[in-house]
């Protein structure tokens, strides 16, 4: 069962692994070569899902306030059961969500990622889920390109009674990526993550890891 | 008046009567003072002449062979007034428009030399024009070219270092002033062409056509070849505005025909870009039993009703690839055999390839 | 402005080889109106390779800076300390913002991420169209303000040629014919007339075929 995660505000800089998450940290280290095969065979549907049996995704949901942030809202109040692997980042627009936001949540690890806006033609902004929409069609564009598989990147709509339908959107998310598998991106061990991604030749030097990805 | 009659008096106006003052400092206009030519083509010389001109086309083979070509022009010379080669068509490559030229004249035939702007600089058309007349070539028809993306090499460079009008004036230029497009001299045995262009009745803007020819004769152009038509009425209703503004009088005109052998052969024509074809047109040929024979039939009577329109100075048939059906065509459409004319040898004599 | 296209990143990838601290260089002018290359592509596409570079367990940095323009030495200078740290410089300006990169640090590699491609503008958000093609003899006063050299596709000066039809060009029924707008444009203008003179061919000794060109301002020069 889910809870509402805190309001945050949309920091992509917000690193998707916590640090007391020790378990989730076991499924990361164990599957390193079972990842690059799940990258290689990016057409593959469920091929690397089933070597994982204890994987449990991280997602990130990118919801507008307006409409699918509400939904959550009226989903915890109907005290639906929907997966734990959402992590929620309240916007106030789908359209705010930016392809940099998008991309840097896979940097940082996320294994799926969707946004959540109004439905077509309800926008609170007029056009912001259009924008929204178009915007992560082109990301979705940019991982198959980088090997990433666009399936792990979806946008949705629905409106602020559709309590239901968020419970299922979380429901559909994470089985997909369950099918996909980890994402092949390796992140930082906890410990020496930087707090936000700007924070940036400081953590390094502390980590004192030589030749590491540092995020920017 | 007859059509023919019409034709007669508009030669004897373009080649030198009180009516040719042209436009066009520069180019002195289609017509040469005191009625004479002003070169030793016979194509010139028919049509100076007043008699109903016909052209055909031979289009050179994707190859070096050039018994083809001998062998339309052995036969076609005896038809026509001339024989176009064309330059590159559709940008495909072909046996270049001068070499086949050269063949023509072998065969005993009168060539049109066809030289595109799409394919040479201004250094090289000059050069290829001087070579040319050197070999005894007497007609040029000036053209911008399709663009090479419809040929087999659409990744060339496309020059187009001067459209056709500026091809035509330089052209006129090389011959009547002895010069050079630069300005320099041209010491001795300047080229001596008649100079074409070609028309597009059916292109649009539709209203601006007129007025691209006048000025095409402007720049001196002093024959016109006109795209195929399929459309009559739109060529008869072009051909008014031509008459109003009196440039039948100044520039011989000469209509496209093309016989066709099918009715997808009209319709793929339909999807050319400056082509017009009627829906009734495509039904005849849908309906017909034997659509080769209809095709000529076709032809044949576009022929007879262009000998009856007034400023039509003659007919120009593009039978590419059907060649063999001209001799036909021009028996059927009364105009076999063509009239004798004397060419006057220019005075250097050019010498003819044997 | 000059327009021009993103390389596929899986070519951008190959042309930074086997880096392992990048530096990525946005401009602030033209790449960033034509939304190719400015501060937010730059760090789109930073995150791209990152994620690229992790996936393939590649250790490296990547790191990012977007100067007002790259085609001024003052603000290519100020690269400096970067372009110190990095052993490859990617950048996201045209050409010319590469070449002045390249020549302001000649012991680095340098390599583009954008395939530069033409002189235009905005028609619409989102859409850049072509319209001028630097020729050095600018004719638009002859032809109501619309380019031929650049907008007809065989750059006729006495136009148009015989494919025009309904507007279009023979090419694409999607490029209008340009004689069609410039005649269009000359008789709502009433000056039909700019039409009769023929002109004469074109001194493309001005253009690039002339070789490369140079531009200078004796007033504005310091020393």
């Amino acid at each position: 069962m889910s809870t509402l995660a805190s309001k945050e505000p949309e920091a992509a800089a917000e690193p998707v692994e916590d640090g007391a998450a020790a378990g989730a940290a076991e499924d990361r280290a164990m599957p390193a070569e079972a990842a690059e095969t799940g990258a290689a065979e990016t057409g593959a549907a469920g091929g690397t899902g089933s070597s994982h049996p204890d994987f449990e995704p991280k997602i990130v949901a990118f919801c507008c306030y307006y409409c699918a942030y509400s939904a959550a809202d009226l989903a915890g109040s109907m005290r639906l059961q929907y997966p734990a692997n959402i992590r929620i980042i309240e916007v106030p627009c789908s359209g705010k969500v930016d392809p940099v936001i998008l991309l840097k949540a896979f940097e940082e690890g996320a294994d799926g990622v969707y946004v959540a806006g109004c439905m077509e033609g309800d926008c609170h902004f007029l056009k912001g889920n259009f924008r929204a929409k178009r915007r992560v069609q082109a990301v979705k564009k940019i991982l198959d390109e980088i090997g990433l598989d666009g399936r792990r990147l979806e946008m949705f709509n629905l409106s602020a009674a559709m309590g239901t339908r968020f419970a299922e959107i979380a429901e559909e998310m994470t089985e997909r990526i369950k099918e996909l598998g980890p994402s092949p991106v390796r992140p930082e061990a906890s410990a020496a993550r930087p707090a936000t991604v700007l924070d940036g030749a400081a953590e390094q030097e502390a980590a004192g890891k030589q030749g590491e990805v540092k995020p920017e | 008046m007859t059509a023919a009659d019409a034709a007669q008096a508009a030669a004897a106006a373009v080649a030198g009567g009180p009516g040719d003052a042209a436009a066009g400092a520069t180019s002195g206009g289609a017509s040469g003072g005191g009625g004479g030519c002003r070169t030793s083509s016979r194509l010139e010389r028919v049509l100076r002449e007043g008699h109903f001109a016909v052209t055909c086309e031979i289009g050179p083979p994707q190859s070096s062979k050039s018994e083809g070509i001998l062998k339309h022009a052995s036969v076609l010379k005896d038809y026509s007034d001339g024989q176009n080669l064309t330059d590159n068509q559709t940008a495909i490559v072909r046996l270049c428009s001068l070499a086949a030229a050269v063949h023509v004249i072998r065969a005993g035939g009168e060539p049109i030399m066809q030289m595109t702007a799409r394919d040479r600089n201004r250094i090289a058309i000059q050069s290829d024009i001087l070579g040319a007349a050197s070999l005894g070539v007497r007609n040029i028809l000036c053209l911008a070219g399709d663009h090479q993306t419809f040929g087999n090499h659409p990744g060339a460079r496309n020059v187009h270092d001067l459209d056709s009008l500026q091809m035509v004036q330089m052209v006129r230029a090389m011959r009547d002033e002895k010069k050079f497009q630069c300005g320099d001299q041209i010491k001795s045995h300047e080229p001596r062409m008649f100079v074409g262009a070609a028309a597009n009745p059916f292109g649009d803007p539709f209203e601006f056509r007129v007025r691209r020819l006048a000025k095409k004769i402007a720049a001196g152009a002093e024959f016109i070849q006109t795209q195929c038509i399929f459309d009559m009425d739109r060529f008869e209703k072009w051909m008014r505005m031509v008459r109003d503004e009196g440039l039948d009088e100044k520039v011989f005109i000469l209509a496209g025909i093309t016989p066709v052998k099918s009715d997808k052969a009209l319709k793929y024509i339909r999807t050319v870009p400056g082509m017009k074809v009627p829906d009734e047109l495509i039904k005849r040929m849908e309906g017909a039993a034997d659509k080769k024979a209809e095709g000529v039939n076709i032809a044949v009577e576009m022929i007879q009703r262009l000998k009856e329109i007034k400023g039509v100075h003659g007919v120009h048939i593009m039978a590419i690839a059907w060649e063999s059906i001209v001799p036909e065509i021009v028996e059927r459409a009364g105009l076999y055999p063509r009239p004798k004319v004397e060419v006057e040898e220019p005075a250097e004599a050019e010498v003819a390839v044997g | 402005m000059i327009v021009a296209e993103p390389k596929p990143i899986s070519e951008v990838a190959k042309l930074v080889g086997d880096s392992r601290h990048l530096l990525i260089v946005g401009c602030g002018e033209c790449v960033t109106v034509c939304q190719v290359g400015g501060e937010k592509e730059v760090e789109v596409l930073a995150s791209a390779l990152r994620i690229m570079w992790k996936k393939d367990g590649r250790q490296g940095t990547i790191d990012t800076q977007t100067i007002v323009r790259q085609c001024e030495p003052e603000y290519v200078a100020e690269l400096a300390k970067k372009v110190k740290e990095a052993d490859c410089v990617l950048s996201l300006g045209c050409g010319v913002g590469v070449q002045f990169i390249a020549e302001a640090y000649p012991d680095k590699w340098v390599v583009p991420g954008l395939n530069t491609s033409f002189g235009g503008g905005t028609v619409q958000a989102g859409v850049w169209e072509e319209r001028c093609g630097f020729c050095g003899d600018c004719v638009l006063h002859l032809t109501g303000g619309i380019c031929p050299i650049i907008r007809c596709s065989k750059s006729i000066l006495n136009g148009p040629c015989g494919g025009s039809q309904d507007g279009h060009c023979e090419l694409d029924k999607d490029i209008p014919c340009a004689w069609q707008l410039i005649y269009d444009r000359l008789k709502g203008l009433g000056r039909l007339d700019l039409l009769d003179a023929v002109q004469p061919p074109k001194d493309w000794a001005a253009s690039r075929d002339g070789g490369p060109r140079k531009f200078v301002k004796e007033e504005a020069m310091i020393e």
